[in-house]
């Protein structure tokens, strides 16, 4: 189920890719690397559950944050100069 | 681990899955936006409740990454669709009546402004 769990993100993570290179505009890519950031998220909850451990859960925190303030000065820079 | 840890897990992660399949195929960028914050957010908070439920000693861990995401995650959302509406060149497919667009207009055509 776990392992299941996991193929599935891998698929999830995998559609957030292709929209990231695709594009076509700037503001898809900021969305799709939003999206993965919350795919990561999950990801090493997940990892944390297969392992029956909390050692990488301090990950998820610092690619949140990261996440967030990434996508909110991309954000900023779409809406002055254009995407 | 038990199965109703695997049961949710597997639950959201086919939510997010679902989100990803939307952000792939759906064709102007508020509809991508549409798939990815609302179908994500259940599927994580699945997710979430899922390793809560399992990892004993990372629950503190695990429920502040998730507020913050939940807090974050249409507060980005925001951002990024006003970016777009303003900026030039991007297509959002506008359906129905622009209210923001009226707005707008009229703030920038009344006197004193």
């Amino acid at each position: 189920m776990i392992a299941l769990a996991l193929v599935l993100l891998l698929v999830a993570g995998a559609c957030y890719l292709v929209r990231l290179v695709v594009g076509p505009s700037l503001a898809d890519r900021i969305v799709a690397l939003d999206g993965l950031v919350v795919v990561i998220v999950a990801a090493v909850f997940v990892d944390a559950v297969r392992d029956d451990s909390p050692r990488f859960l301090d990950i998820t925190l610092v690619v949140a944050m990261v996440g967030f303030t990434g996508a909110t000065a991309a954000a900023r820079f779409v809406e002055r100069r254009g995407g | 681990m038990d199965a109703l840890t695997g049961i949710l897990a597997v639950l959201g992660a086919l939510l997010v899955v679902l989100a990803g399949v939307g952000v792939l195929r759906f064709r102007d960028l508020y509809s991508r936006m549409h798939a990815a914050t609302k179908a994500t957010t259940l599927g994580f908070a699945l997710v979430a409740l899922a390793a809560a439920l399992a990892v004993d000693a990372g629950r503190g861990k695990i429920l502040l990454a998730t507020v913050f995401i939940f807090v974050t995650g249409p507060a980005s959302a925001h951002f990024i669709g006003r970016a777009a509406y303003r900026a030039e060149g991007i297509d959002v497919r506008l359906d129905g009546p622009d209210d923001l667009g009226d707005l707008l207009d009229g703030a920038a055509g009344s006197p004193g402004e």
